[in-house]
């Protein structure tokens, strides 16, 4: 499941939504992304997360098509919130279930990486020198790259020349 | 053809969303961005550093040389950075 939303969510509920009806479940694994109060050296007041809601929809659609395509998931759920966020908010919660914990475990790591460099959000900082907007990082490729296929190297969907 | 701008993009283009209507000799998007870059003014600025802007059509990231047609949505922005900090 897919939601993108401003609106905070209640973790404790939405982990238990992912076993509570199917008994297959054997292991969740859960990620939760939170704002922090610093970027470097920066202090950070706030950030704004901008997003292309019609390509977020098809882009988190897909991410997860593609977990539920290499593990046995039972469920697997993708929140992402967008808006003003402070330090200490959460921005993301990805959650997944599966009969083992290994599927659960990796699956999950897969869908924050994977997000990370192929969901479009873009965030703009409050800093005591104004608006940031935060760059992407060759970390985030290099996280995500672990989960490229081992198969002929596909061309880079995103790559602008 | 709809353009859409977002984060430093729309800020320096001064828009978030256009229909422009691009002469033939724009096929790809690479095209359409030198096109719009030499509109100057904001445009100019958006696309000063072409290495900084990502693209995607009809929702789907795509490389310079994807081609665009009428009616496509067409869209231009930074690296995305999802997910947490």
């Amino acid at each position: 499941m897919i939601r993108v939303q401003t609106e905070d969510f209640d973790v404790g509920r939405e982990l238990e939504r992912l076993s509570r009806d199917n008994h297959a479940v054997g292991g969740v694994c859960c990620f939760i992304g939170i704002v922090r109060d610093m970027a470097g050296a920066r202090e950070i007041a706030a950030m704004t997360l901008e997003h292309y809601p019609a390509m977020t929809e098809k882009a988190l659609k897909k991410i997860e098509a593609e977990a539920k395509r290499r593990w046995p998931l039972e469920e697997s759920l993708i929140i992402h919130r967008y808006g003003r966020l402070e330090p200490g908010d959460r921005i993301v919660m990805v959650a997944t279930a599966s009969g083992h914990r290994q599927a659960a475990i990796e699956s999950c790591h897969f869908l924050i990486d994977w997000l990370k460099t192929k969901a479009p959000f873009w965030k703009l900082e409050e800093t005591p020198d104004g608006g940031q907007w935060v760059d992407a990082r060759a970390t985030d490729d290099t996280a995500a790259a672990r989960w490229a296929k081992p198969r002929p190297a596909a061309k880079k969907p995103d790559a602008a020349e | 053809m709809r353009v859409l701008y977002f984060a430093w993009l729309r800020e320096k283009a001064h828009v978030a969303e256009e229909t422009v209507k691009p002469p033939k000799s724009v096929r790809t998007v690479g095209d359409l961005m030198r096109w719009l870059k030499a509109r100057g003014g904001g445009h100019a600025e958006a696309f000063a550093d072409t290495r900084m802007v990502r693209c995607a059509v009809n929702q789907e990231h795509v490389p310079l040389d994807h081609p665009v047609k009428e009616g496509d949505e067409v869209a231009f922005f930074p690296p995305v950075t999802g997910g947490r900090r």
